[in-house]
């Protein structure tokens, strides 16, 4: 979020709780994940690095107006000019398996499976936002985005299903 | 759960197999199944293809009878009725929704909607003027004069998921229901069956589309024709707020 509030204040100086209601716009229905307080607080790390300043302090935090410095500008700058990404967080869980399998601690295909209950549950709580009344497209996409991240989960899930149980006959077999 | 926990069981399964060929081909496709649908609730069956969710689907909307078991729907024992019987039974309790939709080519939407309660005696004043509610109920007030050709596959199925409502049925049963759709089609029709679940519309289907399934109260999966899993997905507290983490 810090990166995002410094492009924000690139451009002009701007109220924290305009800032605040551009960023919920901006997350549609998963607006609520961003607590009251956070963006204010945001704020005032960011000042505290020295990226942005506060140029008008009268009243509270919120009627606070803010401007990025140049060091802040040139973070968003540098921001915008990369290509970071999440990789995936899968191999606690792939190894959470084989450990299960060779310590006989748990089940593999129960893992695999309270796993995909927790999955499944998180797609409806997801679906139910996607499906409420059509948002504006560029804040729906964020949902569709996690929508489709649940979807690809779920499908390796059905792999490591599939391998595991298989597993799990060839051992009763033998 | 939901508050219509204690909504009465409309469907019951007990110990249900069925079973194709004999001896060494023997194929077990549904093995010794029990479950209990509650009315209002809804219910997806999940599983690799060849699990046998197709073959349950078919056995609960009395399209095929059980090698063993006992399947009830509305207090009716399906599995021993006459095939009379089981028609009448049928077209008063149970609509179908198919992956491919079924219409007729030459019906237009409205008379594919109406078609299933001039079946069943209702007058046609009455029987087209249900349809004509029903097609404005799934969006598709405008295109009752429409040829299935005229529609497009999300239209289609919603044409399909109307008539399925045509004899308020008590249960709808869905094979696959969005597993001809692209992904704006499939939107419109989830969005129809999470309408029909608020509103109390029992719905048992089958599906292999995680999305779809995640629509359902219940999540029931299968393998080698057997329960593996049943779970409600009725949400907990968790609001979609916690899909997603922010850091400041």
């Amino acid at each position: 979020m810090q990166d995002a509030l410094l492009a924000m204040l690139a451009k002009e100086p701007a109220h924290g709780y305009a800032l605040r209601a551009r960023l919920q716009t901006a997350l549609g229905p998963l607006g609520a994940a961003m607590n009251p307080g956070q963006v204010y607080v945001t704020l005032s790390r960011l000042e505290k690095a020295g990226l942005v300043v506060c140029v008008d302090a009268e009243g509270a935090a919120d009627r606070k107006v803010y401007e990025a410095t140049a060091a802040g500008r040139e973070r968003a700058a540098r921001w915008f000019a990369g290509a970071a990404w999440p990789k995936p967080d899968l191999a606690e869980f792939h190894l959470k398996l084989v450990a299960a399998a060779a310590s006989g601690m748990a089940d593999p295909v129960e893992l695999v499976a309270l796993q995909r209950r927790e999955l499944m549950r998180r797609l409806r709580d997801a679906q139910r936002a996607a499906l409420e009344e059509p948002g504006e497209p560029v804040a729906s996409l964020l949902l569709e985005g996690v929508v489709l991240r649940l979807e690809a989960d779920l499908r390796w899930l059905e792999t490591c299903d599939r391998t595991w149980r298989g597993n799990r006959s060839d051992r009763e077999d033998s | 759960m939901t508050g219509d926990a204690s909504g009465a069981v409309l469907l019951r399964v007990c110990g249900v197999s069925k079973e194709y060929g004999e001896r060494q081909s023997l194929v077990r496709a549904v093995d010794n199944v029990d479950m209990a649908v509650r009315a209002g609730h809804s219910v997806a069956v999940m599983g690799p293809s060849g699990c046998g969710k197709s073959t349950l689907l078919h056995l609960l909307g009395g399209m095929d009878r059980p090698t063993r078991g006992e399947i009830w729907l509305a207090g009716h024992r399906l599995d021993v009725l006459g095939e009379r019987a089981l028609a009448r039974l049928r077209r008063a309790h149970v609509g179908f929704v198919f992956q491919s939709f079924h219409l007729m080519d030459e019906l237009s939407a409205v008379e594919s909607v109406e078609f299933p309660a001039l079946l069943a005696g209702c007058g046609r004043r009455r029987a087209r003027r249900r349809a004509v509610e029903l097609l404005e109920q799934v969006g598709l007030g405008d295109r009752a004069n429409h040829l299935p050709s005229e529609l497009s596959g999300g239209q289609r199925q919603r044409v399909a998921i109307a008539r399925a409502l045509a004899n308020a049925p008590s249960l709808i049963l869905a094979d696959e229901p969005t597993g001809n759709l692209d992904s704006a089609a499939t939107r419109d029709v989830l969005r129809l069956f999470e309408k029909l679940r608020v509103a109390g519309q029992t719905l048992v289907m089958v599906t292999h589309d995680p999305r779809t399934a995640a629509t359902a109260d219940r999540l029931i999966t299968m393998h080698d024709g057997a329960f593996v899993d049943d779970t409600a997905l009725s949400p907990a507290q968790a609001p979609a707020a916690s899909l997603i983490d922010l850091e400041g």
